[in-house]
């Protein structure tokens, strides 16, 4: 085991972890938000830049710092090390910047977006961005695209992880789905505007961490605040079969993996559960999940009486629902 | 003259041939390398004090000895000739004159590294050098310097030619392998490095053209021999492709240490600034590098005279100073306006962004668009400030340095020039649609005041 300090919080972990995961390990407020990396997803991460953080201590044998901030999703621990993450003005300004470059072209069109209130990136322009824009262009627009008759693609919103691109490859064996042309004209694709031909593909939108890839069963159904996660399982032959079925009054309006705190799946589910099943009968519902990120659908007041921690650096303090 | 070590036959006629080539003591590199061990090779480059000639300068010699030895993968080397820095144009110079050149140093550093395969990787305009090469390796085949059991050693080597698809990016060493290995050509994250985890998960060495070339003058001179040439840690010869408002752009091979008065004004160099005219800035090495007004490029701020090596043009850091990059030279004078060269350049780097990690994707295609609104007359002041500001967010947030390679020139062509951009600002009318410079009207303008 190694230690590791970040924001002044020591950590001890297994050589080979992340930064990222090291502050996962601990929990808090000392945790980087991440908009690309995807635990469950190999080779992700290091694309976002919001995970940026600064190491002012490299190990113990080497304590010199780092001379650039680093992504600490692809960056390892080493014994001894100091790492600075909301405690640095640099990192704060720099996370500033990079929540500015991910709206510049996003079309903040939540009011109409499925993914409101369960956006990441709604969070992080919440807790890391600035209230105006200085971005006087056009934004760039594209058309909605069909992945296969239950997910829909829109690039317009899309911020360009790659978590879908990894997540399809890992299910798939050929490169089915991934991004064409590049710098701001890049576009995520299916091979000639095809579908992902596999029983895991609806997985594409649970790692989605915008409104990009929607769930053609729910597009405008409700906002996600009105529905209810609960969680819920039955025996499938393809896949785990544990699911979050969202409930709106007595019927499943949805069904998704199970989500952690981090919004990542605790297991892939199949098409046939996402999409097929949305009959109370189908499933055994065990309860409702428990929603721990800081989240709208916290709002929900099924729990009362539960703390809310509001993120630190912007100094809400403790709210009661 | 200068020395030359590179290019001194180049303009023998027919030298692009084996024969020839061959006659004026060619392939004897290679001769004396496999009569030596591969570390004795590796030692002397390291004695050389070579540094890598593709723009970061790193050190060649410690590079070489960061490569895995005891993987049991096979280790490469590959060359990267996928220049294609604006303004730097020297190692098409090498290729399509002395191909042979580029061939023996090959065979030389695949020797030392141990690389029984190795790959050139060329960018996608420079299409007829693909042909140009590939008969100088089938050449060298025949003559016995490739394929099995070389000149009796034992030692294994095949060339191949792989023709890039016309990206940028791709001379970004790990995007290059990306693209060699047949896949888009995104930089990967570092670590691992190519030298433990590179061209299909082997050790693998990257290195620029005119790196690999300068190994055959190091074992035909030894490397202490060329040591001594140049000035403190940079040594050796470069080839600096120089271009601009200059009287004889072209290719020029320099002693590093060379005085940068000299190198502008000699008539065996660029021949100064064309008749009438005189220099306003200077872009010492290709167009990612800060960009730097006379009087800084001629002395530094503590009033020292600057020579063309890595140490003296970085003096004074970005505040002051440049870097030596790649050797592409851009003088300009001036009739050149600095607005629209930076908007030009910033367009350059939005086109080529892979587009991978936000700031890059984002930052490089705003800061376009804003210079593009001050070139035409339609910015406002602020503007200038958020140019600054955006060029600061993307520097050294991204996974490559073509988001370093972005910012910068933008970041200096303000922090120099600034009273010409504000020029745009405030008259508006003027520079709408035109394309001179507009300082010495607004200086003009200021005395009448």
């Amino acid at each position: 085991m190694i230690k590791v300090t970040i924001d002044g919080v020591e950590i001890e972990v297994e050589p080979g972890t992340t930064i990222l995961n090291a502050a996962r390990k601990a929990g808090g407020a000392i945790v980087p938000p991440a908009m690309c990396y995807y635990s469950k997803l190999k080779g992700s991460g290091g694309k976002c830049r919001t995970c940026l953080v600064k190491v002012t201590a490299g190990s113990e044998k080497d304590p010199r710092p780092m001379p650039k901030l680093v992504a600490s999703c692809s960056t390892g621990v080493q014994d001894g090390m100091v790492v600075q993450n909301i405690t640095s003005p640099e990192v704060v300004e720099a996370r500033k910047g990079v929540v500015e470059f991910l709206l510049l072209n996003h079309p903040l069109d939540c009011p109409i977006c499925d993914q409101a209130g369960e956006c990441h990136l709604q969070d992080l322009a919440f807790e890391h961005g600035a209230a105006k824009t200085r971005y006087e262009e056009e934004r760039r627009k594209f058309d909605k695209i069909d992945i296969g008759d239950k997910i829909q693609l829109h690039m317009t919103r899309c911020i360009l992880c790659y978590r879908c691109v990894y997540t399809a490859d890992q299910i798939t064996n050929e490169r089915v789905h991934g991004v064409l042309k590049r710098g701001d004209a890049s576009e995520i694709s299916t091979y000639i505007e095809n579908v992902i031909e596999n029983d895991f593909s609806g997985n594409v939108i649970d790692v989605c961490p915008v409104g990009a890839l929607t769930d053609k069963t729910f597009r405008f159904k409700s906002r996600v605040w009105f529905v209810k996660p609960m969680n819920a399982h039955r025996d499938c032959s393809k896949c785990c079969g544990k699911t979050a079925v969202w409930l709106h009054g007595e019927e499943i309006y949805r069904v998704t993996g199970r989500k952690d705190q981090y919004g990542e799946v605790e297991e892939f589910i199949c098409n046939e559960c996402r999409f097929d099943k949305k009959s109370k009968s189908d499933w055994v519902i065990e309860g409702p999940r428990e929603v721990e990120r800081w989240s709208v659908i916290r709002q929900n007041k099924y729990e009362i009486g539960t703390q809310v921690q509001a993120p630190k650096n912007i100094g809400y303090g403790n709210i009661t629902v | 003259m200068g020395r030359k070590l590179l290019l001194e036959h180049a303009n023998v006629p027919e030298i692009h041939t084996y024969q020839v080539y061959r006659a004026k003591g060619g392939y004897s590199a290679v001769e004396k390398a496999l009569k030596m061990t591969p570390d004795e090779v590796m030692e002397e480059v390291k004695k050389s004090g070579l540094r890598g000639r593709g723009g970061a300068g790193f050190p060649t010699g410690m590079k070489w000895s960061f490569l895995d030895r005891k993987s049991e993968k096979p280790r490469y080397l590959v060359c990267n000739a996928d220049e294609s820095e604006p303004g730097t144009f020297k190692d098409r110079y090498v290729m399509e004159k002395i191909p042979h050149l580029l061939i023996e140093g090959l065979i030389c550093s695949s020797f030392a590294l141990g690389s029984n395969t190795t790959f050139i990787y060329i960018r996608g305009e420079y299409k007829w050098i693909v042909g140009i090469l590939e008969k100088a390796i089938a050449e060298a085949k025949n003559a016995g310097f490739l394929g099995k059991n070389i000149l009796g050693s034992g030692f294994n080597l095949e060339i191949y030619v792989n023709n890039g698809a016309g990206a940028y990016i791709c001379g970004e060493e790990t995007a290059l392998l990306e693209s060699l290995e047949g896949k888009r050509g995104n930089p990967r994250m570092k670590p691992p490095f190519p030298a433990i985890s590179g061209l299909y998960g082997s050790p693998t060495v990257v290195n620029n053209v005119e790196t690999l070339a300068a190994v055959v003058p190091i074992l035909n001179l030894g490397g202490d021999e060329y040591a001594k040439i140049g000035i403190g840690k940079s040594t050796g010869t470069k080839l600096i492709s120089a271009c601009g408002n200059i009287k004889k752009p072209g290719v020029y091979e320099i002693d590093l240490g060379l005085p940068v008065y000299e190198f502008l004004n000699s008539d065996e160099y660029c021949g100064g600034i064309r008749d009438g005219h005189r220099l306003k800035a200077v872009i010492p090495g290709g167009s990612s590098v800060p960009i730097l007004p006379a009087d800084l490029f001629y002395k530094n701020i503590k009033g020292e005279e600057r020579n063309m090596s890595y140490e003296s043009l970085s003096d004074g850091g970005f505040v002051s100073g440049s870097m030596l990059g790649s050797g592409g030279f851009i003088a300009m004078d001036e009739t050149v306006c600095i607005v629209r060269n930076t908007w030009t350049f910033a367009r350059f780097y939005h086109h080529e962004s892979c587009g991978q990690c936000s700031p890059c994707r984002e930052g490089t295609g705003w800061m376009e668009k804003v210079l593009h609104r001050l070139e035409f007359g339609h910015g406002h002041m602020h503007d200038i400030d958020l140019l600054v500001d955006v060029a600061k967010k993307i520097e050294g947030n991204t996974i490559c340095p073509l988001g370093d390679a972005a910012a910068w020139p933008v970041a200096a062509a303000i922090r120099h020039f600034r009273e010409e951009f504000e020029y745009h600002v405030t008259h508006a009318d003027k520079v709408k649609n035109s394309r001179l410079a507009h300082l010495d009207d607004y200086k003009k303008e200021l005395v009448l005041l």
